[in-house]
């Protein structure tokens, strides 16, 4: 595949794409915020200023070229701004998560060798210097928000506005220096390096060069047709790769607006008051908007009860069609124009999803029951899938091809090969450059000719050519008995229900599968509440009978479901148990994108798999926990141990037929 | 006259640096009928420091607090108030000269909205008359942004955004409380009472709680004067302390010193009164 060398018009940069925005869209809003109940607005002329003026500040700081800056903040447009300006100085944005725990963050300060960190405010700033003395590298740190640390040491410690003001009163003897910066910044330079989360082991700093990312987000906006005046709302971690393509690459290639929320609380009014045109959320957010929506449509009159059901009943038949410009009968069509204006409108409007025109969800399965949902009610949600290392975009589903079950056609530009294993494999413009101080990983996931090993076992559907993917390729293993065993299938089945929130299958080289459940505090404590059922705290409510009877339901439906499944019936889960603590990542059960760390949660409760496999009915287990501010303390329980019926596996008898 | 002049600050362990005296209690005695609730009471709030009156039910701390604010009038002794001798005010006078306050049992207007309330922490700065307001447009609208701007720097300050537009009705107790705090904050005070600003709440929302004191006084320059039955939190929070017991003065000074008397660890504990 000829990789271009030369970027269109000569774009080779996001400092370029911002100049051509500031030029070409000046009076534009490029970033808008909430701040003391207004939305702050600033054009891309405006921002190209205040981003000038913070790069002219972190060269009279002394940054130079190839200094990593690390950024810790939530989303807010001067830490946008900040990346930029680094790029614009020569140096590489780092942005990191900034509900990390200190020791986490010293991990990657420390392997980046920062020089620079901008911070948000105290939290982030005293995190860092509880552990700067192991870095060898860090000198300066910039903060935004200055309250509470009038006191603090400022020998090393600088106000965001003042460097900017510094910046703007050097800008004389610097911008000459500044300028011949930004003209030498190419295709191949480094635009921005992202850690991994690290599901497995520490997190890796992935090199995405401007080719990368342009080049990605230049397909991926014309793929969905973006266009100027798009409005996204960025409130997706800022280290994560999704959040920099959207809300920098996107955002830079096409000239759209992208709005900072005011806080995290606030997210979904300021989610209504925007009312994107343009939005990505992981299944988890779509999930929980369903389950407020159910349980909130529960407490309503009948009369709207009725409606509610009846009308969401006509969406669910034809609603998808409608969405995907299939023939739909003219009486069915009425009515759900009707239905519109009664309850799918209105709906919409409260879920701040009125003008979505392109929603994306990636990241884990989504429910097939949430994501019909939100087609019938005519929202064109669609899945990727991707990863950091390809810059995003490895499939997507285009426009008309929406399916639940598989994550769409290759993006464009990428190439999709399946190896003997079962492993997918890709080759496309944005697969990254290599992994920061670690020539073996790089080698181990990236080959001579580019093609990248995603770690996901899947296939191409024949006759469609979309992509379905089973499981993470190191976790798919074989039962004792050699049938296959995919843990990530029978517990996303299991997280459909609302009533589980997090479910991890064992059963590797065993004769049997096992499960922990994880119950969702909000959905099992509304139901409690209804069904006057006291409990005082989680663990209570975790190991309620009637709680425990309920997931036992759900576990032997999942268990027919599975059943169905020619190559996984094995999978069934014999035994389960519901944990009296949420999987956390505090406690590193869970990754900071919430994924499950399998190796850690069999480490930490192998007493309770021992239990499970022999066959007791119930345990008592002592377990450590974190807390946020990363004191330690622990929780004992006695956890009761469920059977579950195993539903009688049918592929057999189709087979032979 | 000018005491405040020849009174000396202190610098704090941590550094902050406390001016002159800016209210003196000399010799307080309030009865009720024939209850005396107060015996003989002398003490002072220095510009800028966090204060703390303690001690057991019934010590007549609460009742200390209302003097200063007004809402009592003692029988015996002066109120010093910024250099001069306060004579007996109405609570609204008190307020206007710069001293907010928060209640123990939460006096919000329970209909209106987080927002509304805080607003009403402003009223002492409004200088339109009704129809002024009821026209609207010009004076009226310019003071009430500008009003409005000051508010939502205390929302921001103390993070209730979210519950902005919320009915006061619809939140929990803790919320209540911060919101009681932005009202007094939203006031612009040069003294701040706080009457039990912590009681009923769980540990996290403590721990928040005295975030919000500490910054307010860091931030602002704040002087506040507090009431409070958490020991731990007196002790971390403040740079001295008064400690009551029946009416009377037993303690005054920094926590440490205080934390040391006899008098005060027999009051908490409990010895037989002969």
């Amino acid at each position: 595949m000829a990789q271009s060398s030369q970027a269109a018009g000569g774009l080779a940069s996001i400092p370029a794409l911002l100049h051509r925005n500031a030029t070409e869209f000046g009076s534009r809003p490029a970033y808008r915020e909430k701040e003391f109940g207004i939305w702050q607005s600033w054009t891309w002329k405006q921002a190209e200023v205040e981003i000038t003026n913070l790069a002219l500040g972190l060269i009279n700081l002394g940054v130079n070229e190839g200094d990593f800056i690390a950024i810790i903040g939530r989303n807010r447009p001067y830490f946008y701004w900040a990346m930029v300006a680094a790029q614009c100085v020569g140096a590489i944005p780092v942005p990191l998560y900034q509900d990390s725990a200190a020791e986490e963050m010293a991990y990657v300060l420390d392997h980046c060798g920062a020089r620079f960190v901008i911070a948000e405010d105290q939290e982030q700033v005293d995190k860092v210097i509880e552990v700067q003395d192991r870095l060898h590298q860090f000198e300066h740190m910039i903060y935004l928000d200055p309250r509470g640390m009038r006191k603090y040491d400022h020998s090393r410690l600088h106000e965001f506005s003042h460097i900017q003001e510094q910046g703007h009163a050097a800008r004389d003897e610097f911008t000459p220096e500044l300028e011949k910066r930004r003209s030498k910044l190419t295709y191949d330079s480094t635009c921005v390096m992202l850690y991994t989360s690290g599901t497995t082991g520490k997190p890796k700093g992935v090199v995405l060069s401007n080719r990368n990312v342009i080049e990605s987000a230049k397909n991926s906006s014309e793929f969905d047709h973006l266009r100027p005046d798009e409005e996204i709302l960025a409130y997706l971690p800022m280290a994560w790769v999704g959040d920099f393509i959207f809300s920098i690459g996107q955002a830079y290639w096409t000239g759209f607006c992208v709005n900072c929320p005011e806080s995290v609380e606030t997210l979904t009014s300021d989610l209504r008051e925007i009312g994107p045109t343009y939005y990505f959320a992981p299944p988890r957010v779509f999930e929980t908007q369903l389950t407020s929506v159910m349980i909130r449509m529960e407490d309503a009159s009948p009369m709207k009860k009725y409606l509610f059901h009846k009308y969401m009943a006509h969406a669910k038949k034809v609603g998808p069609q409608i969405l995907d410009g299939k023939p739909v009968g003219f009486m069915d069509r009425i009515k759900y124009g009707l239905g519109n204006l009664l309850i799918y409108g209105p709906l919409k409007n409260t879920l701040g999803l009125s003008r979505v025109r392109v929603g994306y969800t990636a990241g884990e399965a989504i429910g097939p029951e949430i994501f019909e949902f939100y087609r019938s009610l005519g929202i064109n949600l669609k899945q990727l899938y991707g990863q950091t290392e390809a810059t995003v975009f490895i499939t997507v589903q285009p426009d008309g091809e929406v399916r639940n079950d598989t994550v769409g056609v290759p993006a464009p530009g990428v190439e999709l090969r399946i190896a003997d294993s079962g492993e997918v494999f890709y080759r496309s413009p944005g697969v990254f450059e290599y992994y920061y101080k670690n020539p073996e990983s790089t080698a181990s996931t990236k080959d001579a000719e580019g093609w990248v090993a995603t770690g996901d076992a899947g296939f191409i559907e024949p006759d469609t050519g979309h992509l379905r993917i089973i499981d993470r390729a190191k976790d798919v293993g074989k039962m004792a008995d050699g049938r296959l065993f995919a843990p990530k299938y029978v517990e996303n089945k299991l997280k459909f229900f609302p009533n589980i929130l997090e479910a991890v299958l064992f059963g590797n080289n065993r004769d049997k599968c096992m499960a922990f459940i994880n119950i969702d505090m909000s959905a099992v404590g509304n139901w409690a509440e209804r069904n006057n059922i006291a409990y005082s705290s989680y663990q209570e409510l975790a190991g309620h009978p009637k709680v425990l009877d309920a997931i036992k339901e759900h576990v032997e439906e999942v268990n027919r479901s599975v059943a169905q499944d020619e190559m996984l019936s094995g999978c069934q889960v014999h035994r389960f148990l519901v944990l009296h603590k949420e999987l956390d990542a505090d406690d590193g059960e869970m990754t900071r994108t919430r994924k499950v760390r399998r190796r850690i949660v069999e480490e930490k409760f192998d007493d309770l798999i021992a239990a499970l496999y022999d066959g007791k009915d119930e345990i008592f287990t002592n377990t450590e926990v974190t807390y946020e501010d990363g004191r330690k303390g622990s929780i004992s329980a006695t956890l009761k141990l469920m059977d579950a019926a195993i539903a009688p596996t049918k592929a057999h008898k189709v087979a032979a037929e | 006259m000018n005491q405040a002049a020849q009174d000396e600050g202190y610098i704090t362990e941590d550094g902050r640096k406390i001016g002159g005296t800016m209210m003196e209690m000399k010799n307080i005695t309030l009865r009720f009928g024939g209850v005396k609730a107060i015996t003989d009471i002398s003490f002072d709030i220095k510009e800028g420091e966090i204060r703390a009156i303690i001690g057991p039910n019934g010590a007549g701390k609460s009742s200390m607090l209302n003097v200063i604010s007004g809402f009592y009038v003692p029988q015996e002794g002066e109120v010093w108030y910024q250099g001069a001798k306060r004579p007996p005010m109405r609570p609204f006078e008190v307020a206007r000269q710069g001293i907010a306050r928060t209640f123990q049992n939460i006096a919000l207007f329970e209909g209106m909205s987080v927002l509304d309330n805080v607003m009403t922490g402003r009223l002492n700065h409004m200088n339109t008359n009704m129809i002024q307001q009821a026209i609207w447009k010009g004076k009226a609208e310019r003071e009430e942004v500008a009003n409005r701007e000051i508010v939502e720097k205390v929302i921001d300050f103390l993070e209730i955004q979210a519950i902005r537009k919320t009915p006061v009705s619809r939140l929990p107790y803790g919320l209540k409380k911060r919101v009681e705090l932005a009202r007094a904050l939203a006031a612009e005070p040069k003294l701040l009472l706080l009457d039990e600003p912590m009681a009923g709440m769980n540990v996290e929302e403590k721990e928040d709680m005295s975030r919000f004191i500490l910054d307010v006084n860091d931030e602002f320059g704040m002087t506040i004067a507090l009431i409070e039955h958490d020991m731990g939190v007196v002790m971390d929070l403040s740079d001295r302390v008064v400690v009551m017991d029946y009416g009377k003065k037993i303690g005054d000074g920094p926590p440490d010193e205080v934390r040391n008397n006899q008098a005060v660890i027999d009051a908490y504990l409990g010895v037989a009164h002969d």
